[in-house]
This record gives C-alpha cells, sequence and structure tokens, in this order.
C-alpha cells in the first residue's frame, strides 16, 4: 500500500485552507452588497401600507395627526432641508477657512496639534452635542442671539419674516449650529486633503506672476481642487440630512412649518427617533418608515454623488479622502 | 500700484479670517469639553458606577447602563469586525480592480455615511419584529452593521500599506494567498488593523439612534440578551429630556464619561496609526 508522502498532505491542505478562506473573503464582501439591499427592500415593505393610503401625496401632505390616522412628510421634509441649509451656510465658510489656515497660514509645528482638535471633534458622539445643545447652547442663544435677531432682523422686509416670533431657545436655528458644528469637520478633513494635493507647479507659477498667497489660494488652489470642494461639502451634506440625536434634543420636535427659523420644528430623522417606540398602529408605524425611505433616497443620492465625486479625483492618483 | 495694494489688503483681510474660522472651530471643541467637564464631573462618583438607574427623585447611578453598554459594544465589534476584516481583504488582496470590488468599495463608503437611524429601522424590522420583542442581541446586531464599513474601510488601506516586494517573496516560496495574508501581511499590518478596530469601536460606542428602537431600555440590571437592555445613549437621552433634575446630573455624567473613553480611543488610534505610518515607510 502506497503511503501518502508528508509533504502531499501538507499541500493538499494549504490548498483546502485556501478555497475556505478565499470564500470567506468573498462572501463577506457580498455581505457589504446584501446589506445594503437589505435596507432597501425592507425600508420598501415596511412603507408599503402608507404608501398606499397617501401615495404621492405623502410628500406634499402637512398634516401629521397619529389620532385621526392621517401622515404627510412635508413638515418633516422642510425642517431637514432648513436645518441643513442653515448648517450649510455656516460649516462651509468655516471649515473653508480652517482648510486654508491648516494648509497655508499656520506655522508648521502648530498644524499637528490643531488639525487633531478639529478631527476631535468629528468623534465626538452625537448625543453629547445634542446635550450640550440643549443645556449649554441653546439658553444662550435664547438670551444674546436670538432676542437681537428678533429685534433688528425682525421688522426687516422679507428677510425678516425668518427671524419672528418669541426666542424659544430651541429650535430650526439651534439644531442647523449644532449640525453645523458636527459636519464641520468631516467638509474641513476633505477640503485640506484636496488643497494640499494642489500641483506645486501650479502656485509656483502663480507666485512668479506677483501673486499674493490668497491670489494662490483663491484663483489657484480653489480652482484646481474645485471638484473635491464640491465632493466634501456634499459628503458634509449627507451627514447634515441624517443626523438624529444631535437635532432631537435641540430642534423642539413640533409638526408644523413656520417660516422662523427661531420655531420649533422637526426633522425627518427627529420624528422617526422620536416616534418610533410609541406609535400605535400600523400605519402609523408604517408612515414612520416611509419618512425613513425618504431619507435613504435622499442621503443615498447626494452621498453618492460626493463619493463620484471624490473617485474621480482618486483616479488621478489620490487618495481616498 | 493701486492693484497691488488692494490684493495685499485682501490678502491680510482673507488670512485673519481664516485665523479667525479655525479660532471659532477649537473655540466650539473647547466650550463642549467645558460644559461636558463642569455638568459631568459634578454628579460623578463611585455611585455612578455601582448602583442602578435610579427613579425620579431616588439615589442612584448608571451601572446598569454602562454594563449594557459595554456588552453591547463588545458584541457589535464581534460581529462586525471579523466581516469587515475578511471584506476588506478581499478588496485589498482578491479583488483589486474587479469590477465586484469596485462595487463593494463604493457600496461601503456610501453605507459608512449613511444615517444611523436607518439601520435601526432595517434591524427593528429584520429582528425586533420577527423575535415580537426588543433584545439586547438587536441592539449588538445594528451596533455590528455601523462597526462593519469602517473596518472593511481601514482593513482595506492599512492591507494596501504593506509593500508588495513581501507578498511577492512570500508567494516566491510557494505559499498559498492564504498563507502569505495571515502569516505575512496580516502581522506586518497589525498596527494599522488595530487602529481600525478602535476606531469601529470609538464609533459606535456613542451611537444612540439605532439602540433606541433595538436595545430600548431597562430600569433593572439584565444580563439576558433576549430582552431589553440598559444602554448608556438611550439612558442619556431619556435622562436628559426629563424634568428631573438628578436625572439631568446623571445624564452629564453619563456623557462626560462616553466621550472620555471615545476620546481615549480616537487619541490612542492616532497615535497608532501614526507609528504605523512611520515603520512602514521606514521599511520602504
Amino acid at each position: 500500500m502506497a503511503v501518502t508522502p508528508l509533504y502531499l498532505i501538507t499541500l493538499r491542505r494549504e490548498a483546502r485552507i485556501e478555497s475556505v478562506f478565499r470564500i470567506a473573503t468573498l462572501v463577506s464582501a457580498w455581505t457589504v452588497l446584501l446589506l445594503l439591499a437589505g435596507v432597501i427592500v425592507t425600508l420598501i415593505y415596511g412603507s408599503l401600507p402608507a404608501l398606499k393610503a397617501f401615495h404621492l401625496d405623502f410628500l406634499t401632505r402637512s398634516k401629521w395627526n397619529p389620532v385621526e390616522d392621517e401622515f404627510g412628510a412635508l413638515a418633516p421634509l422642510y425642517g431637514t432641508a432648513v436645518t441643513s441649509i442653515i448648517a450649510m451656510l455656516i460649516a462651509v465658510p468655516l471649515s473653508f477657512g480652517i482648510a486654508v489656515f491648516l494648509t497655508e497660514t499656520c506655522p508648521r509645528w502648530l498644524r499637528g496639534p490643531i488639525s487633531t482638535a478639529i478631527e476631535l471633534l468629528a468623534s465626538i458622539p452625537s448625543i453629547v452635542f445634542g446635550i450640550w445643545g440643549l443645556f449649554f447652547l441653546a439658553p444662550i442663544l435664547q438670551r444674546t442671539v436670538q432676542p437681537w435677531l428678533i429685534e433688528h432682523w425682525g421688522p426687516l422686509p422679507i428677510i425678516g419674516k425668518l427671524f419672528q416670533g418669541p426666542p424659544y431657545g430651541i429650535g430650526m436655528l439651534t439644531a442647523g449650529l449644532v449640525l453645523a458644528f458636527m459636519v464641520l469637520p468631516f467638509i474641513t478633513a476633505v477640503m485640506r486633503e484636496v488643497f494640499t494635493m494642489a500641483p506645486r507647479s501650479l502656485k509656483e507659477a502663480a507666485y512668479g506672476m506677483g501673486a499674493t498667497q490668497w491670489n494662490v489660494v483663491w484663483d489657484v488652489i480653489v480652482p484646481w481642487s474645485r471638484t473635491g470642494v464640491i465632493g466634501g461639502i456634499m459628503l458634509g451634506l449627507g451627514r447634515a440630512l441624517g443626523e438624529t440625536m444631535a437635532v432631537t434634543f435641540v430642534i423642539g420636535n413640533a409638526h408644523r412649518i413656520s417660516t422662523s427659523i427661531l420655531a420649533p420644528g422637526t426633522t425627518i430623522s427627529a420624528a422617526i427617533a422620536n416616534e418610533f417606540t410609541e406609535a400605535v398602529g400600523d400605519l402609523y408605524t408604517s408612515s414612520l418608515i416611509a419618512l425613513g425611505l425618504l431619507l435613504f433616497v435622499l442621503t443615498f443620492v447626494v452621498i453618492a454623488s460626493a463619493r463620484l465625486m471624490l473617485m474621480r479625483l482618486e483616479r488621478g492618483g489620490v487618495k481616498r479622502a | 500700484m493701486n492693484n497691488l495694494r488692494k490684493r495685499q489688503i485682501n490678502n491680510v483681510v482673507a488670512f485673519a479670517a481664516s485665523t479667525l474660522a479655525t479660532l471659532i472651530g477649537l473655540a466650539m471643541l473647547c466650550a463642549i469639553l467645558w460644559a461636558l467637564l463642569s455638568n459631568g464631573l459634578k454628579g460623578m462618583s463611585w455611585q455612578v458606577f455601582t448602583q442602578m438607574t435610579p427613579a425620579p427623585g431616588s439615589n442612584g447611578g448608571l451601572a446598569n447602563a454602562i454594563f449594557g453598554s459595554v456588552l453591547m459594544t463588545a458584541l457589535g465589534i464581534a460581529i462586525g469586525a471579523p466581516i469587515g476584516m475578511l471584506a476588506g481583504t478581499y478588496l485589498a488582496e482578491y479583488g483589486r480592480r474587479n469590477a465586484l470590488s469596485t462595487t463593494v468599495r463604493f457600496i461601503n463608503d456610501v453605507l459608512l455615511s449613511a444615517p444611523s437611524i436607518i439601520i435601526g429601522l432595517f434591524v427593528y424590522t429584520v429582528v425586533v419584529m420577527q423575535m415580537g420583542h426588543f433584545s439586547a442581541i438587536a441592539g449588538a446586531i445594528s451596533l455590528g452593521i455601523i462597526a462593519l464599513p469602517v473596518m472593511v474601510r481601514t482593513t482595506e488601506d492599512m492591507l494596501n500599506l504593506v509593500p508588495a516586494s513581501i507578498r511577492d517573496g512570500s508567494a516566491g516560496l510557494g505559499a498559498h494567498p492564504w498563507r502569505t495574508i495571515t502569516s505575512i501581511v496580516y502581522p506586518a499590518a497589525r498596527n494599522g488593523l488595530i487602529t481600525g478596530l478602535m476606531l469601529a469601536l470609538a464609533r459606535i460606542s456613542g451611537e444612540t439612534a439605532p439602540l433606541l428602537f433595538t436595545a430600548l431600555n431597562n430600569q433593572f440590571w439584565s444580563t439576558d440578551l433576549t430582552h431589553p437592555m440598559a444602554n448608556l445613549p438611550t439612558v442619556i437621552f431619556q435622562f436628559a429630556m426629563s424634568p428631573y433634575q438628578d436625572w439631568r446630573s446623571l445624564a452629564w455624567s453619563g456623557a462626560l464619561i462616553i466621550t472620555a473613553f471615545v476620546l481615549f480611543l480616537s487619541i490612542l488610534a492616532r497615535t497608532l496609526a501614526g507609528m504605523f505610518g512611520k515603520h512602514q515607510s521606514a521599511g520602504e
């Protein structure tokens, strides 16, 4: 009887493990895709009752009345849009400033500590932003900024409508402000990365023609890194749209549409977080899941376009941000 | 010369503004940390770690919530990390540039920034509704799903830092890819992989939204994975939104504990990643 040599046994074993390991990694990679597919299917399935009851009117109705089983997404949709716009109006210029500071102005030895500090802002859990916004930021706004806005900007024609009503402290403006500081580190990180990628030769050519440092930033680096900058902003927007806990703390959770940004409102994610466990009745639950589907579609479009933009940059040999 | 003068003034104004923006950003970080420390330390005592969450008006701590958070976070990592690491390995070692890898990479990046509350809804429908009630295991699964894309991404990035030449060396000796990966590439990327693990841990330990309707909450000590379990984020949410002063004080202490833990992890991860980067470039 022939005895299989030991080395052959080892070789076969190694080959067997190879196929098992390879399949394990392949299955894991597929898991990521299946997960996304699962999320989509589940959300659509869960929102079917609501979509059947309200059809596309769901998007345009502002009524949200659990007692009468009447649900419309307009108020949360409006709140999500307003808070995200406020957040972006504040976060984009600030992030741009910080990115310029870190790449151009900042002395080299300070760069590390300051960029670490800004990145730490990103790792603070959103619930901490929430509790801080509710007990620290909101009272300050209520005493200082909001009365000032109401007094000085409230009487203005047209834009005055945005600053009317009593200073609640909490509301859409506060939510937007908290969101701004939550997305700021993400936008800053992307901007900083694309700014440092601008080719040295372009910058030196501009300096050679007598450009000031700011001319170089604004007329050379920014146009060159335009795609990346927009990608970073969209990434921040995607986060602002879906951010839940911090907003839930400070927005006031009222299903209504007010022109004043000082008034309480609600957002899609805040409505889900607040009402989901208390929702009685299939239609109520289903309407909340339909809100979830809406949020998913919105953020998916925004994030996917951001990633596509950043991927285009990456193909030019740049690391992912 | 007038034009030059104008540009120079613009230059000074623009950089002053950028410095101001940085100061505002730093001031916000300080304001948050200050508020956390001043409010969180007030209520901090050994009681916080040894007693159960109280009824309003009575004394208590956060022991059950801390235990629940640690348990569910650990389970979440146990679910998300192995799958994430294997998927990342596929992207960096086997798939590289094929169509599947490109798709997975893109979808993973989308999942990375997707709202966590959506994951909560998903797990609620798939796990909680099937079981018929809220449970700690549902909470752990949703945390695992959130940790997964972080692990995929960091694993791929870290494995890509390992020079191709040592893979070729191993293959030249007749090793199968799995042997090369587990005996050569993983050890070479060890610090990087640990960094990824810590980033995933930091990411999920403060997550609240997906726990609200998966693990729910529990006022009492529970070790039963099939039942609702207290956890720090949900307790902080409930206590902070309440009108009771002692509950609010506990919420601040809880927030301080979570933030301290997460910041510690983030800084540790950065330090490790820095060491890993240096080590790799020295080895090139």
